[in-house]
Order: C-alpha cells, then sequence, then structure tokens
C-alpha cells in the first residue's frame, strides 16, 4: 500500500494529522474517480461490440439501444456452424502456439548466455537482435512472399510460425535475459561444484527459478503472434488463413454484415483473455530489476 | 548487460547459435532480397536491369514520402506523451491486492489481445455517428464529428486507439515494476515524513527506470510501423490525414507493386528506425546512470 494511504509520518502527526489524513482521504478518491473513469473508457468499446454482436443487422442500423431488444445468438451460430469462420480460429491458434514453443526453446539459452558470459560481439549480436524487433512487418512483406513461394511453405501455418519468429525472438531474448539477470550467479557455481552438467542444472535447477519470466515471455510472444495481420494475411490463401483475415475479406465481400464481424471479433478476444487470466501472476511479478 | 564482473566465455556463442539462425532465416534473407531488389529494375523475372541509386534518389525526392515521415513522427511522439504519464498514473492507481487486483488487471490488459484489425472495427464501430456509442454521443452533445469526413476528427480517432489499445502495455510494465519495489523503501519514506511526490518522484520513478525504458522503446517502435489500425478505420484518409509510413510502403508494394522504389524506400524506412532507436536507447541509457548518480 502507497504511504499516502497507510497514514501521516512521524513529525507530521504532531502538526497536522487531520488535514493530512483528510488531504490522503481526497488522493484515494481520486485516485478511484481516476480508475474508474480509465476502465470506463477501456470497456465501453468493448461493451458496444459485444452488445452488437446479440442484434441483427436490422436493428443496429434502425435503432440505438444499450442492451439488444431482439436479443438473437444467429450471428454466433453462423460463425461456429460456417467452416471458412471456424476453420479461422483453428488455424490462428496453430500457428500461434507453433511460434511460441519455437521462440521460448531458442531464447532460453541464448538468454542465459547473454546475462551470464561476455563474448565476443556479445553487445553488438544483442542489438542486432532488438533491430528486428523495431523492423516493420512491411518491409519484409515481399521477400517472405517470396522466399516461402520457393520454399512451398506458402499456405501453411509453418510459414506464419517461422515469419512471426522476426520479432518474437528477439522480444523473449530481452525479457529472459532480463529475468535470468535477477537470479544471482551463486546460484550457478554451487551447482557446478556440487557437479551438476550443464543441462540437467539448466531445466532443474535454474529454470524454475525464472519461471515467471518464461511466463510473461510467452505471454508476449502469444500476443504478438495472435494479433498480427499483414504478415499472416499475406502468406496464406485457403488451408492456414487466420480469423484476422477472414475478417477483412468477409467484410469486403458482403458489404457490412456488421453483427456477424460484431460476433467474430468477440470470439477473438476470448482466447486473450483466458491466457491473460493465466498469467496475471507472473505479469505482475517481476520485470523490475535494473536490465541495462 | 552492463557488469563487467561477468566470466569470457566464447562457448556462450554455441547457446546464441539458434537464436542467430532463426533470426537469419527470418530476417537477414528477407532483408538482403529487399536490397537485391532495391538496385535493380525489375522488368520480367528474368529481365532485370541493374539502376543503381537510382531508385534511393527517387524515394528521397518523393514529397509524398515526407508527408507520410511528418505525419508518423508527429503521431509517435504525440503516442509517447499522451501513453507514458497515462501509463504510470494508472499504474499508481490500480488496487495491489485482493480480487480487485486480479479483476483489474484483466480489465486493463484485455485490449492488448484484441487482433489489430479487429481494434480498428471496434473503433469503426464505436466512433460511427449513427450505431456508434462515441460518435452518437458527440453529435447529440454538438460535435459535427465525423472521422470519415475530417481530417483532424481522423488523426485524433486514431490517436484515441492507440491510447485505448497501447496504454494498458505501459501500464502493465510499470504496475510491474512498482510490485518489485521492497517495502522497506516505502517504510522508510513514511519515517521521514516525505510527501506523496517526493516518494514518487525519489523512489518509484527511478526504480521505474528500467521498465519505462522498454515502455518508451516498444511503444516507440511499435507506433512507428502502425498499420492495421488506421488502415481498418480510416483506409489513411481522408486525403492523406492518417497515411503513415507503413501504410504508404504497403500501397507502393502491394497496390501498385513497384518493386525497385518500394524496396528502396523499406531499406530508407528501416534505417530511420534504427537511427532513431539507436538514439533513444543510448540518451536513456545515459539519463539513467545520471539519475543513479544523483541517488546513490
Amino acid at each position: 500500500m502507497r504511504p499516502a494511504v497507510a497514514g501521516p509520518g512521524v513529525a507530521a502527526a504532531v502538526v497536522a494529522p487531520a488535514r493530512r489524513a483528510a488531504r490522503a482521504g481526497a488522493g484515494v478518491h481520486l485516485r478511484v474517480l481516476f480508475l474508474l473513469a480509465y476502465l470506463a473508457f477501456a470497456v465501453l468499446p468493448i461493451y458496444w461490440m459485444v452488445n452488437m454482436s446479440f442484434k441483427t443487422n436490422n436493428e443496429i442500423l434502425s435503432s440505438f439501444s444499450f442492451l439488444p431488444r431482439q436479443f438473437t445468438w444467429d450471428n454466433y451460430r453462423t460463425i461456429f456452424t460456417d467452416a471458412s469462420w471456424y476453420s479461422g480460429y483453428v488455424n490462428s491458434l496453430i500457428y500461434v502456439a507453433i511460434n511460441t514453443a519455437v521462440s521460448i526453446g531458442v531464447a532460453l539459452p541464448a538468454a542465459y548466455a547473454f546475462s551470464r558470459y561476455r563474448f565476443l560481439g556479445d553487445k553488438h549480436v544483442f542489438f542486432w537482435l532488438l533491430t528486428n524487433r523495431m523492423t516493420p512487418p512491411a518491409v519484409f512483406l515481399l521477400p517472405f512472399f517470396q522466399l516461402y513461394t520457393t520454399l512451398g511453405l506458402m499456405d501453411t501455418h509453418l510459414a506464419v510460425a517461422l515469419a512471426h519468429l522476426v520479432f518474437n525472438v528477439p522480444l523473449a531474448v530481452w525479457i529472459l535475459e532480463g529475468f535470468m539477470s535477477g537470479v544471482p550467479r551463486e546460484i550457478d557455481e554451487t551447482a557446478y561444484i556440487d557437479g551438476h552438467s550443464f543441462p540437467r542444472f539448466f531445466l532443474t535447477i535454474f529454470l524454475p527459478l525464472v519461471k515467471s519470466g518464461v511466463g510473461v515471455a510467452a505471454f508476449f510472444c502469444f500476443m504478438f503472434s495472435w494479433v498480427e495481420l499483414l504478415l499472416a494475411r499475406t502468406l496464406t490463401s485457403v488451408n492456414a488463413k487466420p480469423i484476422v483475415a477472414t475478417m477483412t475479406r468477409t467484410v469486403s465481400a458482403s458489404g457490412m454484415d456488421w453483427a456477424v464481424l460484431a460476433a467474430a471479433g468477440t470470439l477473438t478476444i476470448v482466447p486473450g483473455a483466458i491466457v491473460i487470466w493465466f498469467v496475471r501472476h507472473y505479469i505482475a511479478k517481476g520485470f523490475a530489476m535494473g536490465r541495462l | 548487460m552492463s557488469q563487467s564482473l561477468k566470466p569470457l566465455n566464447q562457448k556462450a556463442w554455441l547457446l546464441v547459435l539458434p537464436v542467430i539462425v532463426c533470426v537469419a532465416f527470418s530476417a537477414v534473407l528477407p532483408l538482403m532480397t529487399v536490397v537485391n531488389y532495391s538496385v535493380q529494375d525489375i522488368i520480367s523475372p528474368e529481365r532485370r536491369v541493374f539502376v543503381g541509386t537510382e531508385w534511393f534518389t527517387a524515394v528521397l525526392r518523393d514529397e509524398e514520402l515526407h508527408g507520410a515521415l511528418l505525419r508518423q513522427l508527429g503521431f509517435s511522439l504525440a503516442v509517447l506523451a499522451v501513453e507514458i504519464p497515462l501509463g504510470i498514473a494508472l499504474a499508481l492507481a490500480m488496487p495491489t491486492r485482493g480480487w480487485q487486483a486480479s479483476a483489474v488487471l484483466v480489465v486493463v490488459a484485455l485490449s492488448l489481445l484484441i487482433p489489430w484489425n479487429v481494434v480498428g472495427t471496434i473503433w469503426q464501430i464505436y466512433g460511427r455517428a449513427d450505431i456508434g456509442l462515441l460518435g452518437a454521443a458527440l453529435q447529440r452533445l454538438g460535435f459535427d464529428y465525423s472521422y470519415t469526413g475530417n481530417a483532424h476528427h481522423a488523426w485524433l480517432t486514431v490517436l484515441a486507439m492507440d491510447v485505448w489499445h497501447w496504454t494498458p502495455l505501459v501500464a502493465l510494465l510499470c504496475y510491474a515494476g512498482l510490485r518489485a519495489i521492497p517495502d522497506a523503501y516505502y517504510q522508510a519514506a513514511r519515517i521521514d515524513g516525505a510527501s506523496r511526490w517526493a516518494v514518487f518522484r525519489y523512489i518509484e520513478l527511478p526504480k521505474l527506470r528500467g521498465v519505462l525504458m522498454i515502455a518508451v522503446l516498444l511503444r516507440f517502435m511499435d507506433s512507428f510501423m502502425i498499420y492495421t489500425e488506421p488502415f481498418v478505420l480510416t483506409g489513411g484518409g481522408p486525403g492523406n490525414a492518417t497515411t503513415f509510413l507503413s501504410q504508404y510502403l504497403t500501397q507502393k508494394a502491394v497496390g501498385q507493386f513497384d518493386l525497385g522504389p518500394a524496396a528502396a524506400f523499406s531499406l530508407i524506412y528501416f534505417l530511420i528506425i534504427l537511427l532513431l532507436c539507436f538514439v533513444l536507447y543510448t540518451w536513456m541509457q545515459r539519463v539513467g546512470t545520471v539519475d543513479k548518480g544523483a541517488i546513490e
């Protein structure tokens, strides 16, 4: 808890305890008010979309109401019964899972190396990795298209998963390195003295110590892969078409089917909401240690 | 990465190798292709002519590109100016324990997990004067609000959308940073009778330096390559009020299929980002050391 809430300081308590307490009270009210205002700002657009997803197109265009008057599940039924809709979700989940697993897998040893050793060109490699995080996906659009066509990877989940490695691997290395630097080096040394081999030490002793870091890194990999549209849309056409692309194409094809669009949008939020729930403690836990 | 106490060990390269291979495959190869395109005129797959720096000169003289670059810089700076303070304030206001903490955390983080085109869709629906809550409310209040017709409104809507979308990232990073401050610091401040502002300025802000740096870098880079949300919301219009760099590049590369100019533009774009981030990175590191020196 903040000191402002916990009460007046010792010296001030003698001088003007009442005024101090009143000011602290006002501070709490202001804080809650600000928080509520922000939450309203955050939730209202989403609420409006969810609200719309239970209406018919007719009602959306003809009237204006905070709750659907003719409540309908039809929009969701359309999505769950039409393969062109639900396969989009499956495709997205597949490439996001591959991407997250590969990103974390290759980033773990690298982050360990960066946090524990100096080696030739370490700083340069680290900055080079970051530059890839900074590169706009639009820059890679043309070459990816050509590269994956040549390799016969077009329209596969692997293509999107590999393409997303560009920005997820550097991010995972960056986050994990921060967490690993927070673990005292004496632990490594003790383990070596005890005669543990490196792989065994890494998997059974070190990894559990940075598991919150792995959680946070996995969360960000999931997030950035799940929401990316430009590359995912360009590298797929039918078999691996992600839900985000399905949405944009349906919009252009059938005019503006606001209701189904709103339902599809609502459903894209669900996996994210579930993931946040699982990693919420991990997010809050770490991150701080002065990294640089 | 700063301590010199770390042992020198060239074998560490073996641990980094998988990452290098991965990123080389998905970043270096494509980048070389872009370089290849940027110096050639590709008439057909069989016929290509080496043109040297012709595309680069053409792109650098492009008035539209200058416009897009200026708009992009203005937008990115506005994004940082709003989102960083708002994110810090939000992190300070978030409850720290009990079910409220979890609930607020999940609600705040929600917008981050929404695919970017859905973010565009949400605001498209939200801002329309006929069917959207925001648009209708503003109309009711007497504003002639239209994000499709008025350039200022379009720009402000894109900014509001970005603030809505990304402030939570700043807030989450700061929130995590705040949680890592030991209670002893606050107790010491209480004994000294420090004001709320002093606690923030001399305890919380310095401890947040690391996460704030990550937040500023991430927000700057990401806003500098914003594409999907304005594409869905305004399509870059009205006119070109919300046409930012990525949008302009994609128009050139995929819309008009000008491979040469698009590739040259890609490289320039890449270099601009590289330069800006390097400046930001060094600057924040310097500020950090000065700050640390003053406190210790």
